[in-house]
């Protein structure tokens, strides 16, 4: 043996592509759409270990449907989640430029990665329970929680359900199945599986859903939520939305440039399934099928949702000092409302003058409820929160030493 | 009533409170079987069943995250995390989510868990099973901190804490455990049995939280202190021959304030004990609540007397728990100021 060794170095991953330079995502492997079989729900995790490195896939480049994941939906439904993406986008863009003018401190849009929301919440059925993170809002969209209160509580108005306390889209519904977002990330995803053992513990049929970015997998909180969820197979379905960005740290960094975030599953003998988060009905079947799954005692999921974050982390982001512009035009899955879209006008479901109308009227509701909003007030204009309700709330009964901090507030 | 060592009181709380609220569930690192590495939990699983009472992976953000799921799910967990020097990686959760959960959501969601866990020296355990770590819990809004000082104390208190709608802070001084330590540790150790506080009521009797008690009357210095400090400054005050008032704090948050300045406004004199670290420790802010309640009262500066700002030593025990010796001497100087 010898003792000879050369000095040692530090790995650290690098993006394919940064500002300056030509996208190049000729590494991404996509497996064909319909290549991927839908196994039964009752599947052995083990005995599907390929799904965490291929991609589920059901829209092909030509619009088609392909393969058995297919077929779950209909086209009424379809154009119902293509209208709840649209509201979605046209949502974020408004509020966005709401959080410009000042009306708001911050905001946090979608772009791109409506379909992973979108889509997953139709597979949902009430009294479930999601833990999302702040780039979920498609699961009240689609779950048909009002948008008026949804803009109160981003503008910190008096008809905020949060009484200001709680930074912009950082919503809380318990009706809706959403549960209260921390804005400390990966928390929430350990909470998700404590949720669904306390279904199981109740003897109830409700599952529970968790939700991760790809940065926040690095989180010990991920490894707890999969200890957690492998040791007392809880009926949880954990969602991991890669969208390639962590702020400006591409994926690589949390990931290593090994195997994929699903893969992680395989340690804890979790079910884990990679999917074309950029395509709604694909994202909708894996949930379908992990839920189910889930209700019917089979244990926990793992999905990796493959998209890309079109848009900036937040408001107070600039990516284009970290990737290239032109990055997002050329992710390779597409957009998932331009995919939509084309599959419905493909079978005769949709056209691109009702699009277009579809996108006006849209636009005229969110406006109409945007004036509504305003009408109540804005972050720090019209009718805000009492500073009263910032010691209201700490605990059920006020303690006396918080009484006595309010009296010497002045509230 | 009957007598029982503080582990039997809080292993009766658990059964009296699982055996009234289906809601309520029991679990942590070796809490299910074997009953916990102190017995609290003894005989839980084999009454209430394994999803009821069980065995945690050694996780401890997971069984705190676990938890807060379970109570906005609508359960009531009451959790024990083994040694109090293993909640650092449970402190996001217990800080960040936990304590925050009620205000963030406007009650939308809730947190009623109880997180227990052992704390304090006396037992040779070294800096990894001894700390006092209440102050980093008092500092934080939305949590309660609980010390108990005797069995009677332990089943009442652990009922209102499970009781209580927050998540509460439960800290077991296990020192304390199967019987009071006034600090002398080379005197034979007593038990419960001979002392009154070990005789526990049976049922459902709560002690309720943000109450302080006098533990010893006295018109010449107030001492506050919790947990095992509570007899140390009985003791020292028995030899030092002064009429110490003696309040056992019980709470520390809800901290009952009246019961504090009612006797330093008769005292006018006034010793903090505890054994955590000095800096930023939880006597700070009892010697600034009791300057800014009761200034013009003071007849001498307060004193603090606690646990030296280093970590819980192993060989030197003795030399850093703040003992009977020097709880004494700031008696004797704040009578003397």
């Amino acid at each position: 043996m010898s003792d000879d060794f050369p000095p040692l170095s530090l790995n650290v991953p690098e993006p394919g592509c940064r500002p300056g330079s030509t996208p190049d995502f000729s590494d991404f492997e996509i497996p064909r759409a319909g290549a991927v079989k839908r196994p039964p729900t009752d599947v052995e995790p083990d005995s599907i270990r390929d799904m965490a490195f291929s991609i589920v896939r059901v829209l092909n480049k030509d619009g088609e449907t392909v393969g058995d994941w297919a077929g779950a939906l209909s086209a009424e439904e379809l154009r119902e989640g293509l209208r709840h993406m649209l509201t979605l986008r046209t949502f974020d863009a408004r509020m966005l430029n709401a959080q410009r003018q000042g009306k708001t401190s911050f905001y946090m849009q979608h772009l791109g990665e409506e379909a992973v929301s979108c889509a997953f919440s139709r597979a949902l059925r009430p009294g479930d329970m999601n833990f999302p993170t702040y780039r979920q809002a498609g699961l009240l969209i689609a779950g048909g929680y009002p948008m008026l209160t949804m803009m109160n509580q981003i503008y910190s108005n008096a008809d905020d359900p949060l009484h200001g306390r709680q930074l912009p889209i950082m919503y809380s519904s318990k009706e809706h199945g959403f549960f209260s977002i921390s804005g400390n990330l990966g928390t929430q995803f350990v909470q998700s599986v404590g949720w669904a053992m306390a279904s199981a513990i109740s003897g109830d049929t409700k599952i529970a859903t968790g939700w991760i970015g790809d940065g926040s997998t690095a989180e010990s909180d991920f490894h707890s939520a999969m200890v957690f969820a492998s040791t007392y197979d809880a009926p949880v379905v954990l969602n991991i939305v890669n969208n390639q960005w962590a702020i400006s740290t591409f994926q690589g960094i949390a990931r290593g440039e090994v195997g994929t975030f699903a893969a992680r599953g395989h340690g804890f003998g979790i079910a884990s399934i990679r999917v074309d988060g950029n395509d709604y009905l694909a994202v909708h079947a894996v949930a379908q099928w992990a839920t189910e799954r889930a209700r019917r005692g089979h244990g926990p999921t793992l999905i990796e949702h493959v998209t890309y974050r079109a848009g900036g982390h937040s408001t107070s982001d600039d990516p284009s000092a970290y990737r290239s512009k032109r990055e997002a035009a050329a992710w390779p899955l597409g957009d998932p409302i331009e995919r939509l879209k084309k599959h419905l006008i493909t079978i005769g479901e949709w056209s691109d003058e009702r699009h277009k109308q579809a996108e006006a009227e849209i636009l005229d509701e969110v406006i109409a409820t945007q004036k509504q909003a305003e009408a109540i007030g804005t972050l720090g204009g019209g009718k805000t929160p009492s500073p009263r309700d910032m010691f209201e709330g700490v605990y059920e009964t006020m303690p006396p030493h918080l009484i006595r901090q309010r009296q010497e507030a002045g509230y | 009533m009957a007598s029982m060592t503080m582990i039997e009181a809080i292993r009766e709380a658990h059964d009296v409170a699982m055996a009234a609220d289906d809601r309520v569930v029991v679990f942590g690192e070796d809490v299910g079987f074997f009953g916990g590495v102190f017995r609290c939990t003894a005989g839980l699983q084999a009454k209430y069943g394994k999803s009821r009472c069980f065995d945690t992976p050694i996780n401890e953000s997971g069984i705190v995250g676990t938890a807060i799921g379970m109570a906005a799910y609508g359960l009531k967990p009451v959790i024990e995390i083994q040694f109090a020097d293993y909640v650092y990686p449970a402190y996001d959760q217990i800080v960040s989510e936990a304590a925050r959960l009620r205000h963030r959501s406007n009650a939308d969601f809730t947190c009623p868990i109880v997180i227990r866990m052992p704390t304090g020296g006396g037992i040779f355990g070294g800096q990894t099973h001894s700390q006092s770590p209440e102050a980093l819990f008092t500092h934080v809004s939305g949590l309660k901190v609980v010390v108990p000082s005797n069995p009677r104390d332990a089943k009442g208190l652990l009922l209102a804490s499970i009781e209580d709608p927050d998540p509460v802070i439960f800290l077991e001084p296990k020192r304390l455990y199967n019987g009071p330590f006034d600090g002398y540790h080379d005197r034979p150790v007593t038990s419960w049995k001979k002392h009154p506080k070990g005789e526990v009521p049976e049922g459902n009797e709560i002690a309720p939280l943000g109450k302080a008690s006098i533990t010893r009357e006295g018109s010449d210095v107030t001492v506050l202190a919790y947990g095992t400090m509570v007899y140390v400054a009985e003791a020292a005050a028995e030899a030092a021959g002064i009429d110490a008032e003696v309040i056992d704090l019980r709470t520390l948050l809800p901290l009952d304030l009246d019961t504090i300045t009612a006797s330093v406004e008769k005292t006018g004199r006034c010793v903090i004990v505890h054994e955590a670290t000095r800096t930023s420790g939880f006597g700070a802010e009892l010697m600034s609540l009791v300057q800014e309640s009761c200034f013009y009262h003071l007849e001498a500066p307060m004193i603090r007397v606690t646990g030296w700002d280093t970590p819980y030593p192993h060989a030197q025990e003795w030399e850093y728990f703040p003992g009977p010796a020097r709880v004494g001497e700031a008696l004797k100087k704040v009578m003397e100021g």
